[in-house]
C-alpha cells in the first residue's frame, strides 16, 4: 500500500500497482499484532491472587506496556533451567528436532490460516531459539546461524501469541518421527509465561473457581442439585421414568465424575441425562458428588504443578466417600489428565479396587493402576453382553458421524469403544474421511482453554478442517448429526457448524444411548431426549 | 475469435497464475504448501481456491450465470473472512484475474473489438466483487452473531438451570386459552 502522505505524489499508473504479496521478513523479525478476535482476555489479578499465583495485575495484550515485572528476563530464564533439569522430556525436545518438516502442515491453524508460526515445527522454535540462545554453547558463539536468539519483550508477546493458538491437540505429534509431544512445549510456554503473570482468564477463572468450589463455574452444592432436578423433571417428562440419583453417597460402590459443562450447558445436559438413564435402568449403586463435580482440568492448560492440585480432588474424594471405584464422563482433556498424570501425581490409589463391572463382570485391567474407567468402555461392555434393551430406531431421523476428540484419541487410544456403542445405538452412521478422523482427527480448535467468544475468529479459522470433513459427509451422505466425547467440543462444534455446516447439529454419544434405551416402566416414546418428536416410531422388530 | 475462445485457450495458464497469485497472498510457507498439498482434506483451503477459480473461469467462459459463481466465491470468502485478512485484501483475489488478463492476454486485446468485450467481461468481474464483498459482510456479521449467541446462550442456561427463571411450555394451559380465544375472534 501506498504511504498515505505521499499518495498524491503517486501518478495513477503507480495507484493501481497492488502488492499482494505479504512482505517476506524472517520470522524472527516478525513481530505479532494482538488484533481483536485473535487473543482471549488476560487473567484477572483476583483469579491469579487466590491461586497464589505471581504477578497478577491488570493489562491487555494489545497495550504496548505489558507491566511486565521489572525481573522478568531472570523470572524466565531461570524458570527454564528449572524446567530443562526438572523434564527430561522438555530438554529432549528442545535438542532433537531435525526440522524434517514432518510437523510443518499437520497443525489445523496452519492449514486453516497459512500463518507459518503455527507450524508446529516453528512453534516449538519460538521456545528453541531462546533455548539455544541462552543454554547452548553453539548458540551462544554463532546466534542467529545456529537459530538462535536472545530474550526480549516482543519474544514474550510471540509466546503469548502462539502458544495460545495452540489447542495441545497433538495431532502433529503423530507424525513426528522423533516423537516430540509438541503439545509439551506449548505447555512448557505457558508455564513460563504464567510466572510472569501472562494467563488467560478463560483458563485462569475456572481453574480458580475449581480449586475453590470443585467446578469451572464456582456452582455450589445446592445450585448443582437444582441442576439436576431439572434434568431429571425433563427425563420423567420425556420418558415416564422417575430417577433419584444419589450425591456425596458414602459406601456407594461407585464415584462417577463429569465434565461440569455436561449438566449445565446445552447440549451436553442431554449427555448427562444419558449417564443417568443409563445407571438408573442397571441398578447401578453409584454416586455423584458435589466436590469431585469437575471433570475438566484447566490445571492442564496452566502448569503441572496446577494439573496435580485440581486433579487431587477425585482422589480426595473417592477415599472420603470410600467407593471401590471410579467412572468418568465424556470429556477429552480430563482424560489426558486421568490417563497420563493422575496416577503418577496423586496416585497409586491402592485404596480403591482393580474395577470390575457389578453387571458383566468384566475386569477392567487397563484401568488397574487409575482404578478409573471410561464411560465408552463401561457401556461398550454391557452392550457386549446383551445387558441392555436397545432401540436403535429411535435414532432413525439421525444421519451421524463421529468426531474422535483429540484427547481420547490420541492420548488414551479409545478409537473402537464410541464406534461400538454408536453402531448398537443408531441405523444411520457415516465415518469422515480417514485421515481426519481416529489418531489423525481435526482439533475443534477450541480446546486448551481457547473456547472463548472473544477468540471466535481464530477458533473458526483453526476447525476449518474439522468441518470441512463434515461437511463433506453432510454433502454426500445426508449427515444432520456430529457426535463426539468431549465437552468442549460439544460447546465449539456447535458454533463451528453454525458457522460452516449450519444444518448439522452436535451430540454426544449417551444422548444416543438415552434415545434408544428401552427402559422398565417407560411410556411410549414420542420424542427424544431433547424433547423433540420422534420421526420414526418405534417398531417391535427393531428392538435388539 | 471471440475473447473467450481465447481465455479457453489459455485457460490452463491463467489458472495455473491465478492460483499462484492467490496463493502468494498468504505468509511466507503458506504457498508452497497451498499449491503442493493435493489431498482436499489435508488442505481444504487450496483445494477450495482451486475449486473457486475454476468455476469463475468456467461461468466467464461458458457464459454461465452469475449465481453459479457467486455459490463458489461465497464458499471462498467464507474462509478468507477468518483469516488473517483486511476486508479489502479478503476480496482482492478477483482483481487479480482483471491484471492477469490484461498481461496475458496483451497482444489479443489489441485486435478489432477485442478490447470492448474486454470491458464487458470486466465488469462482470467486477459484480463478482461486489458480491464477495456481501458475502465477506455477511460471514464477519456472523462472526460476531455466534459470539453473542455463546454468551447469551450460557447466560440463560446458568439461570435456567438454577431455577432462577420462568418459562412457558408449549402446552402451557395458558397458550390453549388463548387459540380457543382467537379463534372466537375469527
Amino acid at each position: 500500500m501506498p504511504n498515505e502522505s505521499k499518495s498524491d505524489e503517486l501518478k495513477q499508473d503507480e495507484l493501481v500497482k497492488i502488492d499482494y504479496k505479504p512482505p517476506k521478513k524472517d520470522w524472527m523479525d516478525t513481530p505479532v499484532h494482538f488484533r481483536h478476535g485473535t487473543y482471549i482476555y488476560p487473567a484477572k489479578a483476583k483469579n491469579l491472587t487466590y491461586l497464589g499465583l505471581p504477578n497478577p495485575r491488570e493489562w491487555s495484550p494489545a497495550d504496548e506496556d505489558w507491566k511486565l515485572p521489572d525481573n522478568w528476563k531472570d523470572i524466565i530464564l531461570n524458570g527454564m533451567k528449572e524446567r530443562l533439569d526438572k523434564y527430561r522430556s522438555f530438554k529432549v525436545f528442545m535438542d532433537i528436532c531435525v526440522r524434517c518438516g514432518a510437523c510443518a502442515d499437520k497443525c489445523h491453524f496452519f492449514i486453516g490460516g497459512g500463518d507459518p508460526k503455527n507450524m508446529p515445527v516453528l512453534r516449538a522454535e519460538l521456545i528453541r531459539s531462546v533455548y539455544k540462545g541462552n543454554f547452548t554453547a553453539a548458540g551462544k558463539i554463532l546466534g542467529r546461524l545456529n537459530g538462535a536468539r536472545g530474550l526480549t519483550k516482543d519474544v514474550i508477546k510471540e509466546w503469548f501469541y502462539y502458544f495460545y493458538q495452540c489447542t495441545e491437540c497433538r495431532r502433529c505429534s503423530v507424525f513426528c518421527p522423533y516423537g516430540i509431544d509438541t503439545a509439551e512445549i506449548t505447555m512448557m510456554g505457558r508455564e513460563l509465561l504464567t510466572l510472569l503473570g501472562c494467563n488467560v482468564n478463560w483458563v485462569i477463572e475456572p481453574v480458580a473457581n475449581c480449586y475453590r468450589t470443585g467446578n469451572h463455574l464456582g456452582i455450589q452444592p445446592h445450585a448443582l442439585k437444582d441442576m439436576f432436578e431439572m434434568l431429571l423433571d425433563d427425563i420423567q417428562d420425556r420418558t415416564g421414568v422417575k430417577i433419584e440419583p444419589t450425591f456425596n453417597r458414602k459406601g456407594a460402590e461407585i464415584l462417577f465424575v463429569t465434565p461440569s459443562a455436561d449438566y449445565f450447558a446445552d447440549p451436553g445436559i442431554y449427555t448427562c441425562m444419558g449417564y443417568l438413564m443409563l445407571f438408573h435402568e442397571l441398578g447401578l449403586d453409584y454416586t455423584w458428588s458435589t466436590y469431585a463435580s469437575e471433570g475438566g482440568n484447566f490445571g492442564l492448560f496452566t502448569s503441572h504443578e496446577m494439573i496435580k492440585r485440581l486433579n487431587a480432588k477425585i482422589y480426595a474424594e473417592a477415599k472420603r466417600l470410600g467407593v471401590k471405584w471410579i467412572i468418568g464422563g465424556e470429556c477429552g482433556h480430563m482424560w489426558r489428565v486421568m490417563h497420563q498424570y493422575m496416577d503418577t501425581m496423586n496416585g497409586p490409589a491402592d485404596f480403591l479396587e482393580e474395577p470390575v463391572s457389578p453387571i458383566t463382570g468384566t475386569r477392567f485391567e487397563n484401568a488397574k493402576s487409575t482404578k478409573m474407567v471410561h464411560i465408552t468402555e463401561f457401556t461398550a461392555d454391557l452392550i457386549k453382553n446383551n445387558k441392555l434393551k436397545l432401540d436403535p430406531g429411535r435414532n432413525d431421523k439421525l444421519r451421524i458421524t463421529f468426531h474422535d476428540s483429540c484427547n481420547p484419541a490420541r492420548a488414551m487410544g479409545i478409537l473402537e469403544e464410541p464406534r461400538y456403542i454408536i453402531k448398537n445405538v443408531c441405523n444411520n452412521f457415516f465415518e469422515m474421511p480417514e485421515n481426519t478422523i481416529r489418531e489423525q482427527t481435526f482439533c475443534c480448535a477450541g480446546g486448551a482453554g481457547l473456547g472463548t467468544d472473544e477468540m471466535m475468529e481464530i477458533r473458526m479459522r483453526g476447525g476449518m478442517p474439522r468441518a470441512n470433513a463434515v461437511k463433506h459427509v453432510h454433502d454426500k451422505h445426508g449427515v444432520n448429526r456430529l457426535t463426539c466425547m468431549c465437552a468442549i467440543d460439544r460447546a465449539t462444534l456447535s458454533t463451528l457448524m453454525e458457522y460452516w455446516v449450519p444444518d448439522v447439529k452436535v451430540t454426544g454419544i449417551h444422548e444416543l444411548v438415552a434415545n434408544a434405551l428401552v427402559m422398565k416402566g417407560e411410556k411410549e416414546r414420542v420424542v427424544d431426549i431433547r424433547g423433540e418428536a420422534l420421526k420414526e416410531k418405534k417398531g417391535e422388530d427393531n428392538v435388539r | 475469435m471471440k475473447l473467450i475462445n481465447i481465455l479457453s485457450e489459455k485457460k490452463e495458464i491463467v489458472l495455473k497464475k491465478w492460483f499462484d497469485k492467490i496463493a502468494a497472498s498468504y505468509p511466507v510457507n503458506a504457498p508452497s504448501f497451498l499449491k503442493n498439498q493435493k489431498n482436499q482434506f489435508a488442505n481444504p483451503v487450496g483445494y477450495t481456491i482451486e475449486e473457486t477459480i475454476e468455476a469463475v473461469l468456467d461461468v466467464l467462459i461458458n457464459e454461465g450465470t452469475d449465481k453459479k459463481a457467486q455459490e463458489f466465491l461465497d464458499r471462498f470468502v467464507q474462509v478468507r473472512a477468518v483469516q488473517d485478512f483486511t476486508p479489502s485484501r479478503a476480496v482482492d483475489f478477483l482483481f487479480m484475474l482483471k491484471q492477469l488478463m490484461k498481461d496475458e492476454l496483451k497482444d489479443e486485446l489489441q485486435e478489432k473489438g477485442m478490447y470492448e468485450e474486454f470491458l464487458l467481461m470486466e465488469s462482470r468481474i467486477d459484480r463478482m466483487v461486489l458480491a464477495s464483498f456481501e458475502s465477506y459482510l455477511k460471514y464477519r456479521e456472523k462472526i460476531y452473531e455466534l459470539r453473542v449467541n455463546e454468551f447469551k446462550n450460557m447466560a440463560f442456561r446458568l439461570l435456567e438451570r438454577a431455577n432462577l427463571t420462568f418459562e412457558f411450555k408449549d402446552d402451557d394451559p395458558a397458550f390453549e386459552k388463548d387459540v380457543s380465544d382467537s379463534d372466537n375472534v375469527k
